[in-house]
């Protein structure tokens, strides 16, 4: 038997409905449907009146979550696709984000994000939101890029008392399998060493982290040994796991899927740059999309994502500097 | 101050009208064969694996969105959403620029950076959705408003919405907005009873939408959106008080989507009754009989139309699959127009 990233999160999400009476599931299409991609299947029927459909409204949704947070209710909320996120931006960056500090009053929603391109998806359904989110104080940002991490991290962002926004990557669905769902987890805010090597280190996360993996193989060849970091937590960023392992490479490349304005990758290696300049042998590195909307086009996408040849080639140049 | 009381009227129209001539009716008709077979074929290419992305039709609506658009004319804006195919080629679109976006034409109008439903040509009064729905309700109003600044006069903007979306901030914002501005704006509500899986009784809990031309002080009509001639009737109306100054007017049409959500949905969540019940009717159907009874066409002249709407899309589906996508190495993957504050892509060069 093998489990997909997209049915450890419908896992996860059924033993939160069990093991918590406080949790309940709010969004479009989420009921009797089971969600745009079936994150949800079945969870209606199985928890009545605790997997709702929502109207079609973003703001209200979240709105809505916080609300019933404040009273003690755990809630999911499913955007349809993370791009649609921004619609209800206020009530995550300014309602939810702000209201523990503010108030005292911890709020425990969950916003799920089916983020990151694939293939025709174009301007709108292909969005990396990660960086935005990050941006504001008051929020978990997780990007989880395995099966495992996907269960674990997903019901670890129930437990936690503080919003999560919980960025799933929409390639990783139906592709990314496992054996099984897994029994202990990491816990959220650590870093993972995804593959040990001397050579650089590689620090990516969510989709990019299959990128990136591909690239130290086809590397192997040609003599380097590559090591790749899982962030797992963009916020937050496990900045010690990231120095250890510059200090044993003395080289590093950051590769993100979002854009190249700020942004997680940006943010590692400034924090390299201050905290662990004189650990680095070369200047760092970092692989983004380019600097225009996702666009439609299956060409010009494969061009404009960082794909695991583009983190090769930006290796091979990191390594003979 | 007091403001001027603001007409609010409430029309239903059904059935034939006086002031759609037959000239018209057979325009609109035509209009909706060729939208229909321009999507039969886009569905086909989406089995056959040439469509890249999702494939989202209006098969059952091209009544009602062919005569959100044919009253429109030079000068005019109109913003379509998801199901506007139809309304789209009453507004001057072309089955060739349908396919090139679906295929990804560096030809097409979107040059194969958007595709699919996300077209238009912007400085012909023919706007590009984004997906985020409700969000082109207030830009149409802005369109209109820039007009009345520079001056002008009698134009008018059509744009369109689904049940679901009614639910959406925007549609509230735009809707009130352009009502206290007076804009010529018609909003046409496409109530096909599902937002995606979601009846419209976990959508909204007023009786009717048309409800909701009260609350913003705007005029209100509702059709059959299955019946051609009284979405002609409407919308005739409703863009000409919109042209004389009325300010927004609101048409809430009744209809079923007759596919799924998207070519990848097998809309099982529809309930069977409705689609037996007049609801589920085929527009198509329904015009071809008035059209009939009325004389205006006969049955040999409906089934040599269709065959020519085929044939159309045939042809331009020959052009749009021989021409090439963009290319990734000559594209200049600038976001924006000014030249000199293009930063350029100094994070991905040269690989
Ligand atoms: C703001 C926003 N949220 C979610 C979506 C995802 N989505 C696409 S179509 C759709 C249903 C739309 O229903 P409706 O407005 O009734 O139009 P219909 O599809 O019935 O034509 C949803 C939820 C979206 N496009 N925009």
């Amino acid at each position: 038997m093998s489990v997909t990233y997209l049915e450890a999160i419908r896992a996860a999400q059924e033993k939160a409905l069990s093991d918590d009476p406080r949790v309940f599931i709010y969004g479009q299409d989420v009921g009797v449907f089971g969600g745009a991609f079936k994150a949800t299947k079945n969870l209606a029927a199985e928890f009545p009146g605790r997997v709702m459909d929502s109207p079609l409204s973003e703001d209200a949704i979240v709105g809505m979550a916080i609300g019933a947070a404040i009273e003690g209710a755990r809630p999911i909320v499913e955007m349809q696709f993370a791009d649609f996120s921004t619609v209800g931006f206020n009530q995550i960056v300014n309602q939810a984000a702000t209201l523990y500090y503010r108030t005292d009053v911890p709020c425990p929603i969950v916003v799920r994000l089916p983020s990151g391109g694939t293939l025709g998806a174009g301007p709108f359904h292909s969005q990396s939101m990660e960086a935005i989110y990050s941006h504001y104080p008051g929020l978990v940002v997780m990007t989880p890029a395995t099966v495992e991490d996907a269960y674990s991290m997903l019901l670890e962002a129930v437990a936690i008392d503080d919003p999560v926004i919980f960025c799933e990557h929409k390639l990783l669905y139906y592709h990314l399998k496992a054996d099984k769902l897994p029994d202990t987890a990491q816990p959220a805010g650590k870093a993972r060493i995804a593959r040990a090597g001397r050579d650089a280190t590689v620090v990516t996360y969510s989709a990019m982290l299959h990128e990136s993996l591909q690239a130290a193989e086809e590397l192997v060849e040609e003599g380097w040994q590559i090591e790749v970091i899982d962030l797992r937590t963009v916020k937050p960023l496990d900045t010690d796991t990231v120095l250890a392992s510059v200090a044993r490479t003395g080289r590093l490349l950051v590769v993100g899927e979002a854009w190249p304005w700020g942004g997680v990758t940006a943010e590692v290696i400034s924090r390299i740059a201050t905290e662990g300049f004189g650990l680095l042998d070369a200047a760092p590195m970092r692989l983004n999309a380019k600097d225009t909307p996702v666009p439609y086009h299956p060409d010009l996408w494969a061009a404009h994502r960082p794909t695991a040849s583009a983190v090769a080639a930006r290796l091979r140049k990191l390594l003979t500097q | 101050m007091l403001r001027d009381p603001m007409v609010t009227a409430v029309q239903e129209k059904t059935g034939a009208g006086k002031s759609v001539d037959a000239d018209l009716a057979r325009r609109a008709f035509r209009t909706m064969l060729l939208a229909r077979a321009t999507e039969e074929k886009l569905a086909a290419l989406y089995r056959a694996g040439m469509i890249k992305g999702g494939v989202f039709l209006g098969k059952g609506q091209e009544a009602l969105s062919t005569a959100s658009a044919i009253f429109l004319r030079k000068g005019d804006i109109f913003g379509p959403l998801i199901r506007d195919q139809a309304g789209r080629l009453a507004f001057g679109d072309t089955v060739l620029d349908t396919l090139r976006t679906y295929l990804g034409s560096a030809k097409g109008p979107m040059r194969g950076r958007d595709g699919n439903i996300h077209r238009g040509r912007p400085k012909e009064g023919y706007y590009a959705m984004i997906s985020h729905l409700g969000a082109l309700i207030p830009v149409v109003a802005g369109g209109l408003y820039a007009r009345r600044l520079r001056g002008e006069t009698g134009v008018v903007g059509v744009t369109s919405i689904g049940d679901g979306a009614t639910s959406t901030g925007a549609f509230h914002e735009g809707v009130n907005l352009a009502a206290v501005e007076r804009l010529p704006l018609v909003v046409v509500v496409a109530n096909n009873q599902y937002a995606y899986s979601t009846p419209n009784n976990r959508q909204f809990a007023c009786a009717d939408l048309l409800d909701k031309a009260a609350g913003y002080g705007i005029a209100g009509f509702k059709c059959d959106g299955t019946d051609p001639a009284a979405c002609l009737e409407t919308l005739h109306l409703a863009v000409q008080a919109a042209r004389e100054g009325h300010g927004p007017q609101l048409v809430v049409a009744t209809l079923l989507r007759l596919v799924g959500h998207g070519e990848h949905d097998d809309a099982g969540y529809v309930d069977p009754g409705l689609r037996k019940a007049n609801v589920g009717r085929d527009c198509l159907d329904v015009g071809a009989a008035q059209l009939i009874e009325a004389g205006t066409a006969t049955a040999a002249d409906i089934a040599a139309w269709t065959k020519e709407a085929q044939a159309e899309v045939e042809a331009a589906l020959n052009k749009a699959q021989r021409e090439k996508g963009p290319d990734p190495d000559t594209e200049d993957w600038q976001a924006i127009s000014t030249e000199h504050l293009v930063e350029g892509q100094y994070d991905t060069e040269d690989e």
